[in-house]
C-alpha cells in the first residue's frame, strides 16, 4: 500500500498483473490521496469523468508558464512554438485512433459539441424531409437531442435500434432498420449507462453494405481499449478528453477526409477562412473549416499528455487491469443481499451498473459518499434507456486504469450497509 | 455515519415502506407535476380545496428516493384540514429546517408539528439531497396556486 493512496484493505499482490503495476499507476493520481469524510476517496466514477495523472497536470502547466501564445497567427517565436504543441496534439489524437492524417481530426469543445457539429453539418449537406438517421436504446442524450434539433428544422426521421433486456444489441433488428432513406447510421461504441459493448464492426459492414456511413461515439470506448478507425473503416468517430485522463474542455471528432471536406462549415468567425470579403467568403479545408475561433490550446497539450501517459502504460495492459477488475466487482456485488445487476451484456466495458430492492440509486450514493466511495446515481444521461429497462436510475461504479480490487471491496462492503439500513 | 442515522432515521424507513395517502382521490381540485431532472424522480400531487380554502384532502403518486418519498408521505398527514394560508407557513418553515441551522420558526406552527417534520432536517448535512426533500412540497405549493382542476408541469424546481 502506497503512503500516497492510503487506500484501505488492499491485499497485496492481487492488484497487479506482470505487466501492469496499479499502485504506482495510482502514485501518478494527485487526486487519489485525498480523503472524504475522512475515509480515504475511493473514486468509481471515471465514466462521468477521469481523474489526472500529474503529467497531464504538469503539461499543462508547463505550457502556460514556457509555451503560451495564440495560435495559427503572427509571427513571432511563442505563436510558432504554441502552433506546433497544438498540432502536434493534433498528429497524437491522430495516432491514438489510427487515422490516416491529422487533417482528419476536428477538435472541439467536448464529445457533445462534436455531435452537434455533425448533426448540423452533416443535416445541411446531405438530409432532407423523410430521410432517416439510425441511433439505438444505449445512446446518451448528446447523440439523441441534436438529432432530434435537426428533425424540427429538416424533417427527418430518426430509427432506434433495439437492445435485449440484458443490453446487448440486437444485430438483426438493426439491420431490418437500414432502408433506402437511410442516410446515416449514429450509434455509441460502448454504452456509458450499462457498459455494452456494440459490436460495431458488424454494424458498419451492414452499412456499408447499403453505401450509409457510420458516426460512433467512442467516449466509453477511447479510456478503456485501443481504437481504430481504420480497421473499423468508420466514416465518423467522436470522443473527449476529459474521460481519458486529459482536461476538460476538448473534444475530437474523426472524419475520413473526403466526407469532413464535403461538409459546410459548423460555426463562422476567425481561423476558419480562406478570404473574407462582405461580398463572400470563403473556407478552408478541413480540419480548420470547423475551428471557428481561439481554440483549447492547452487543452490539446493536456489531451496530448494523456495520450502519450496512456501509450506508455499499455492499452492492452490497462484493458487487462480493467477486465479483471469489471468481472470481480460483478462476482462481489451480485454477493450483496438486494443487488440487482443492470446490463449483462456479452461484451462490456469496466461499467457496472446496478438496482437495489429496497434502496432508491440516490440513497445508495449518499451511504456510499459517507464511506468515501463516489459512484454515480441517476439516469447517466439516458433516460430513453431507462425507460426501455423500467427504470428511474441505476447506480453506476465504473472503473479506470487506478482502481483496485480493494476498492471494489470498499464499495461491496458499503452497499452492505445500504442493506442493512432498507432491510 | 451519524448524520446517515440521522437522515435514515426509522420514522423515514416507516414512510417509505407505508406511505401515507399514495393515492389519486377523483374528487381533487387542485393538481401538480414536480419533477427532479438531475435524479428524474416525478411526484404528483392532489389536493381537494374547499371554499372556505381549507384542504380536504391531499394525496399523492409518483416514484423517487426514500427521502422524496418519505418527505411526501410526512407532507400529505401535515396538510389534511389545514388552510391554504397555514400549508403556506408549513411549506417555509420546513425549507427553513431543510437548509438552515437556525431556521425561522412560523410561530403559528404548534410543536408537534415541528417535531413531526424534523425528522426530515437531517437533511441539511447532505446539500445534494434538499430538493429531494422538498420536492413534494415545491409541487403543493405550485397545486395550490391553481385555479380549479389545473393541471401543471414543474420542473427543475428550485430547493
Amino acid at each position: 500500500m502506497s503512503e500516497a493512496t492510503g487506500a484501505a484493505k488492499i491485499a497485496p499482490g492481487d492488484n497487479s498483473t506482470l505487466a501492469f503495476d496499479v499502485e504506482r499507476a495510482r502514485a501518478d493520481f494527485p487526486i487519489l490521496g485525498q480523503e472524504v469524510h475522512g475515509r480515504p476517496l475511493v473514486y468509481l466514477d471515471s465514466a462521468a469523468s477521469a481523474q489526472k495523472p500529474r503529467q497531464v497536470i504538469d503539461a499543462m502547466s508547463h505550457a502556460y508558464e514556457t509555451c503560451y501564445a495564440n495560435v495559427n497567427r503572427g509571427v513571432h517565436r511563442m505563436s510558432q512554438l504554441t502552433t506546433d504543441a497544438f498540432e502536434g496534439g493534433r498528429e497524437k489524437v491522430a495516432q491514438f485512433l489510427n487515422a490516416g492524417s491529422a487533417d482528419e481530426i476536428v477538435f472541439t469543445r467536448n464529445a457533445t459539441e462534436a455531435f452537434n457539429l455533425i448533426a448540423s453539418s452533416f443535416g445541411r449537406a446531405h438530409l432532407g424531409a423523410g430521410d432517416e438517421v439510425v441511433i439505438s436504446e444505449l445512446e446518451h442524450h448528446a447523440n439523441i437531442v441534436p438529432w432530434q434539433l435537426v428533425r424540427e428544422q429538416l424533417g427527418i426521421v430518426l430509427r432506434v435500434a433495439p437492445i435485449d433486456d440484458a443490453g446487448n444489441f440486437l444485430l438483426e433488428e438493426f439491420e431490418a432498420l437500414l432502408g433506402p432513406r437511410t442516410k446515416l447510421v449514429a450509434l455509441t461504441h460502448v454504452s456509458n449507462a450499462l457498459g455494452t459493448v456494440v459490436p460495431v464492426k458488424q454494424v458498419i459492414d451492414l452499412a456499408h453494405g447499403r453505401n450509409i456511413p457510420v458516426l460512433l461515439d467512442g467516449c466509453q470506448a477511447t479510456p478503456h481499449f485501443a481504437v481504430d478507425v481504420r480497421a473499423l473503416d468508420v466514416d465518423f468517430y467522436i470522443f473527449t478528453g476529459h474521460k481519458v485522463y486529459g482536461p476538460t474542455g476538448i473534444g475530437a471528432l474523426y472524419g475520413k477526409k473526403d466526407l469532413l471536406n464535403a461538409l459546410p462549415p459548423y460555426q463562422g468567425g476567425g481561423d476558419m477562412i480562406a478570404s473574407v470579403s462582405f461580398e463572400k467568403t470563403t473556407f478552408k479545408d478541413a480540419p480548420h473549416r470547423f475551428e471557428a475561433g481561439t481554440p483549447p490550446i492547452v487543452e490539446v497539450i493536456g489531451l496530448s499528455a494523456a495520450i502519450d501517459y496512456i501509450a506508455a502504460l499499455g492499452q492492452e495492459n490497462i484493458a487487462a487491469h480493467e477486465s479483471g477488475l469489471r468481472t470481480y466487482a460483478e462476482e462481489r456485488l451480485a454477493r450483496v443481499p438486494g443487488v440487482r445487476l443492470v446490463g449483462t451484456a456479452r461484451e462490456k466495458a469496466s461499467i457496472v451498473s446496478f438496482v437495489m430492492d429496497n434502496a432508491h440509486p440516490h440513497d445508495i450514493g449518499t451511504i456510499v459518499d459517507r464511506a468515501g466511495v463516489a459512484v454515480r446515481t441517476g439516469h447517466h444521461c439516458a433516460q430513453p434507456l431507462m425507460q426501455r429497462l423500467d427504470l428511474a436510475a441505476t447506480a453506476r461504479a465504473s472503473f479506470g486504469l487506478y482502481n483496485t480490487r480493494g476498492e471494489v471491496e470498499t464499495l461491496a462492503e458499503a452497499l452492505e450497509s445500504v442493506s442493512e439500513i432498507f432491510g | 455515519m451519524d448524520d446517515l442515522r440521522e437522515l435514515y432515521q426509522e420514522v423515514i424507513l416507516e414512510h417509505v415502506k407505508n406511505p401515507r395517502n399514495k393515492r389519486t382521490p377523483a374528487d381533487a381540485n387542485r393538481h401538480a407535476h414536480g419533477h427532479n431532472p438531475i435524479c428524474g424522480d416525478a411526484v404528483e400531487v392532489h389536493l381537494k380545496i374547499n371554499g372556505q380554502g381549507v384542504i380536504e384532502d391531499v394525496a399523492f403518486e409518483g416514484r423517487g428516493c426514500a427521502i422524496s418519498v418519505a418527505s411526501a408521505s410526512l407532507m400529505t398527514e401535515e396538510l389534511m384540514g389545514k388552510t391554504e394560508a397555514q400549508a403556506k407557513a408549513l411549506f417555509e418553515t420546513f425549507q427553513e429546517m431543510c437548509t438552515k441551522d437556525d431556521a425561522k420558526i412560523s410561530k403559528d406552527i404548534d410543536e408537534d408539528a415541528l417535531d413531526r417534520m424534523r425528522v426530515l432536517a437531517g437533511v441539511r448535512a447532505f446539500p445534494m439531497r434538499v430538493k429531494c426533500a422538498t420536492l413534494a412540497w415545491h409541487t403543493m405549493s405550485t397545486a395550490m396556486a391553481q385555479k380549479d382542476e389545473a393541471t401543471t408541469e414543474q420542473d427543475d424546481i428550485g430547493a
